[in-house]
């Protein structure tokens, strides 16, 4: 195995564009160390992001934040401004793993190794972000909900290298959160989570919202007929079944170990009623 | 095979090693530095028995290469103690029985100093949080909680 520290992007695209064996992104290692360690990925190039000045910070603009692919989530929780605009895509990131994973994953990572449970994808889904992807030839932006195909799978071409997550400026009166169900109270994988934004209009009628579910289907999904479901309304009762509804009625999970079909079908309702209130609530709804 | 030099900083000391690009750091402190304090329970990131930490941050040295360590500052158990006088979390967990078997014990010591490097004053549920990537099979957690605590009331004191 061979293992490289470029200091652009660029050249990380090349490199992995040139291997004609197996070549692999090391940003936090968390995912890749351990199916390194299991034998199910035998790299013959590891990519080492983490010298790359374009990946290393966050960055607060007026278009909005930029969290460069090699942050790790301890850096996004100790960052105040970002946790006040989007308190829901940094309580989805520091979800993940005890503090020793927190101090090395990356909601870029997260993305990339694209399991159906990430807990920073669904957050990051209905926040509306970005993926800042850098090829060989060429750089492009890519919706996150655009990026998983499956279990494991990207939309990403062999060279493309995810640079940076970007999140849309918030408009006042805007809100999000992220909730997931684990059968203890952390150090698990999700057996549904639920990320919600919204942002109100007067009188704190819901005037736009994006739902998305995580662990529920081959890939997190981004829901429109759930955000339908809550805009328009002050998010009352029949809002709130009509939202439980649309998630439930999106759902197409597996049987396993952490849940049944009918159970994660089920609490995905559930969740998704108590992430929009607390998204609600933090965007100044009464 | 040839493998790759990589200066570093262990527990103060400048070192010098030479790895292969695949041996995780917990592999080069154990077997090329002889030091064997820091262990390997589930390699895998989930019991934390190997934590260390890299530039002052908590991590499992199972998830960390080798050569990521080049250029940084590792901690290990083996810096803990100054010389012949144990730190004062070594002295609360023998005190308060905080270990049996011993496998977990340098992953906790570890841990727990860094959640009281930045909380001098936890409270049992931050602690539980804090500790939660360390798992030990024998105490029941509840006697490591109560070192911890009573080495956060040793330390302010000081």
């Amino acid at each position: 195995m061979k293992y490289q520290t470029p200091s652009t992007t660029k050249e990380a695209a090349v490199l992995i564009k040139r291997e004609r064996g197996k070549a692999f992104v090391l940003a936090g290692g968390t995912d890749l160390m351990v199916r390194m360690k299991s034998g199910l990925t035998e790299p013959d190039l590891v990519v080492d992001i983490k010298h790359i000045p374009a990946m290393q910070s966050i960055k607060k603009s007026a278009t909005g934040f930029r969290i460069g692919a090699a942050v790790s989530a301890a850096e996004m929780g100790e960052n105040a401004p970002l946790k006040k605009a989007w308190p829901g895509v940094v309580e989805s990131a520091n979800l993940i793993g005890s503090d020793q994973i927190q101090n090395r994953c990356t909601v870029a990572g997260n993305l990339c190794n694209a399991s159906p449970a990430a807990d920073a994808v669904p957050a990051l889904i209905a926040a509306g972000a970005k993926a800042n992807v850098v090829g060989p030839q060429r750089r492009r932006t890519v919706s996150v909900e655009k990026v998983i195909t499956g279990p494991g799978t990207t939309s990403l071409a062999k060279g493309e290298v995810v640079e940076a997550i970007t999140l849309p400026k918030r408009p006042p009166k805007s809100g999000d959160a992220y909730l997931r169900f684990i059968p203890r109270s952390e150090m698990d994988i999700a057996v549904v989570g639920v990320g919600i934004s919204l942002t109100l209009g007067n009188n704190s009628v819901i005037k736009s919202a994006r739902v998305a579910l995580g662990a529920v289907a081959p890939t997190p999904l981004l829901v429109p007929a759930a955000g339908k479901a809550i805009v328009g309304t002050k998010l009352d009762k029949a809002a709130l079944n009509k939202l439980a509804e649309a998630c439930s009625a999106a759902c197409n999970p597996i049987d396993d170990k952490r849940g049944t079909v009918e159970f994660r079908t089920e609490v995905a309702g559930v969740l998704a009623q108590r992430a929009a209130r607390i998204a609600y609530k933090r965007a100044g709804g009464k | 095979m040839a493998g790759t030099l990589v200066s570093t900083m262990i527990n103060g000391d400048q070192t010098e090693f030479v790895c292969q690009a695949g041996e995780t750091l917990l592999e080069v402190l154990r077997n090329r530095l002889g030091l064997t304090g820091s262990k390997e329970g589930c390699g895998t990131g989930d019991c934390g028995a190997c934590s260390v930490t890299l530039d002052g941050r908590l991590v499992c040295s199972c998830l960390v290469l080798g050569v990521e360590a080049q250029g940084r500052k590792v901690n290990t158990i083996e810096g803990l103690a100054d010389g012949d006088a144990l730190h004062p979390l070594q002295s609360n967990f023998i005190k308060h029985a905080a270990l049996q078997c011993g496998i977990c014990t340098p992953g906790f010591l570890i841990a727990s100093k860094a959640l009281l490097d930045r909380n001098s004053n936890p409270t049992d549920e931050e602690i539980r949080f804090a500790l939660a990537g360390n798992l030990c099979r024998c105490t029941g957690y509840d006697k490591i909680v109560r070192a911890v605590k009573a080495t956060a009331k040793d330390l302010r004191k000081k």
